[in-house]
């Protein structure tokens, strides 16, 4: 039971809002000696964990050529697009963004979308600007916020479609884990049971976003920017 | 074959550019901080396989304490002035958009075709990490697009990396270092002490009771271990198997698909999914660290609770066990 002090020191540091690096690495130390593991065994178990996850942190080599393109004005060019787009709203923008994306990752194609390759470059600033000619400019809150559903709409259609298909990561390891303890399920009847949720997140999500609209254009008539 | 390993490489020669551009950055009151981030991050790149794992922990925490007591600050961008983009996206027009594009679809051709080509007897691309491989793949040759297409200064794309970088900080080693400690928890096997504690002190007398404390605890559980793949196994070992399956009769293909969905809902909500809440936030340049979880809580409340519901409504209903 000692071990569970890591989550304690895990919950506390995120409560505190203590740097997430620091709090790692102490709940790190704390698990580890819990666990009865020598201080040189831990940083041992920790390093071969950090080395095999690298490729978590591959994700971020797409940063330069994003960044090379916005030096060009890819962002620019996103909003323009959307300038000339009458019935785009952000609302209505993010929740097609979200259905493709739903769509396309319940088809096994989770590698198109992500926040780094397609909501930073393309979808916030295309959304932001369908706020701006909505609204007729926007404040720094707005902005911020629908950027912020637009990694939300990238999230929920990712989490909420890949588990329709049948060979992703997690149905395999369900079928996997439920066999290892004697019950055989197959990843089609899984799929299958995945689409209910799927179409109540798309309906939820989807209709907050629409929400979205209305915030916006209420916090512009209480608000007006300068 | 095209390995990890050669990815690796690659992208330590991308963060050691950037580490170099960070020294030289003088916007930077901590430039050195910066570099010596940047630096150890594309060292582990280049060396991580060929170091001991002490040295690579070692590695990590010195990333950790750089990161946590603020070595690190945030060099302002040659960025063009707006007008400058502007003309230029006018110049470029649509085009601009085909290098973006280029990444997700040499993403999804490497994931369909690349994976099963055969060349001399070897496969291309490491057909288990093709995904990743593809990614990177896809960058190169955006990249090389972009600059042959643009002919920008050769520096520029590094130079607009590193002013990206800056803007995301320490918060780009998080997810690695949260898979880390997922690790570390695994192997002091916080998940049998978890799940022990929950059978031990909540009453499961009645199906619905054991579905909601699944479902609750799944969620609850992904939220705190910032995975919802850590959680399943503990869960569904505790409570949904020996309870749901086994005592009340539900279905277990029911049981998995939706509560692995209600781990979902937990991930939505919590900072430890670092690479899913906290580095959009950053991304995005957004003042408020957690402003992607505050968008995305009501809609991982209701459907936690729609999950629950359906569940309990499903599982004992079709396909049940025996």
């Amino acid at each position: 039971m000692l071990v569970l002090l890591g989550i304690a020191v895990v919950v506390l540091g995120f409560a505190m809002r203590a740097n997430p690096l620091l709090v790692i690495a102490v709940a790190t130390l704390v698990t580890g000696l819990a666990a009865g593991l020598e201080p040189l065994a831990v940083v041992a178990a920790f390093g071969k964990a950090f080395n095999d996850n690298r490729y978590v942190s591959l994700v971020f080599l797409v940063v330069p050529v994003i960044g090379l393109l916005e030096r060009y004005g890819l962002q620019e060019r996103a909003r323009m697009l959307i300038a000339r787009l009458r019935a785009a709203t952000p609302g209505r923008l993010l929740l097609a963004y979200l259905a493709l994306r739903q769509a396309f990752a319940s088809v096994g194609l989770t590698a198109i979308g992500g926040q780094a390759q397609m909501v930073r470059p393309l979808i916030a600033p295309m959304a932001e600007a369908a706020g701006e000619r909505m609204a007729g400019g926007l404040d720094e809150t707005t902005r911020a916020r629908i950027r912020a559903y637009a990694a939300s709409a990238d999230n929920v259609g990712a989490f909420f479609g890949e588990d329709i298909f049948v060979a992703v990561s997690s149905i395999l390891l369900i079928k996997g884990f439920l066999e290892q303890s004697g019950v055989i399920v197959q990843p089609l009847d899984l799929s299958l049971w995945a689409i209910p949720t799927a179409l109540l997140a798309l309906i939820i999500h989807g209709a907050r976003l629409l929400l979205l609209d209305r915030r916006i254009r209420a916090a512009r008539r209480s608000d007006p920017p300068q | 074959m095209i390995t990890l390993e050669q990815v690796y490489v690659f992208a330590g020669l991308v963060f050691a550019g950037v580490a170099v551009l960070s020294a030289r950055d003088l916007s930077n009151l901590r430039r050195f901080g910066n570099a010596a981030f940047w630096g150890l991050f594309a060292a582990s790149f280049l060396f991580g396989s060929h170091l001991t794992n002490a040295e690579n922990g070692f590695l990590a925490l010195a990333l950790a304490i750089l990161g946590g007591f603020r070595f690190l600050g945030a060099g302002r961008g040659h960025e063009a002035a707006v007008s400058g983009r502007f003309a230029s996206a006018e110049r470029h027009g649509n085009w601009l958009f085909m290098p973006a594009l280029v990444v997700p679809a040499t993403a999804l051709f490497g994931s369909l075709v690349l994976k099963t080509m055969i060349v001399g007897g070897a496969p291309l691309i490491d057909p288990k990490q093709a995904t990743v491989i593809s990614l990177a793949l896809g960058v190169a040759i955006a990249w090389i697009a972009a600059t042959v297409w643009i002919r920008p200064r050769a520096v520029v794309a590094l130079d607009e990396g590193r002013r990206l970088m800056d803007a995301i900080g320490w918060a780009a080693v998080l997810p690695q270092m949260l898979a880390s400690l997922g690790a570390v928890f695994a192997l002091a096997g916080v998940g049998k002490a978890v799940g022990t504690l929950a059978t031990a002190y909540i009453p499961l007398e009645s199906p619905l009771a054991a579905v909601c404390a699944y479902c609750l605890g799944m969620a609850l559980f992904t939220a705190i271990m910032g995975n919802a793949f850590a959680a399943f196994p503990v869960m569904t070992a505790a409570i949904g198997l020996p309870l749901i399956v086994h005592k009340f009769g539900g279905s277990p293909a029911i049981m998995s698909a939706i509560g692995m969905l209600c781990g979902f809902c937990g991930t939505l909500t919590t900072p430890m999914a670092a690479n899913f809440n906290i580095v959009p936030a950053a991304l995005l340049e957004l003042p408020d660290r957690n402003a992607v979880i505050k968008a995305q809580l009501p809609t991982a409340f209701l459907l936690l609770l729609c999950n629950t519901i359906l569940m309990y409504l499903l599982v004992f209903r079709f396909g049940a066990h025996r």
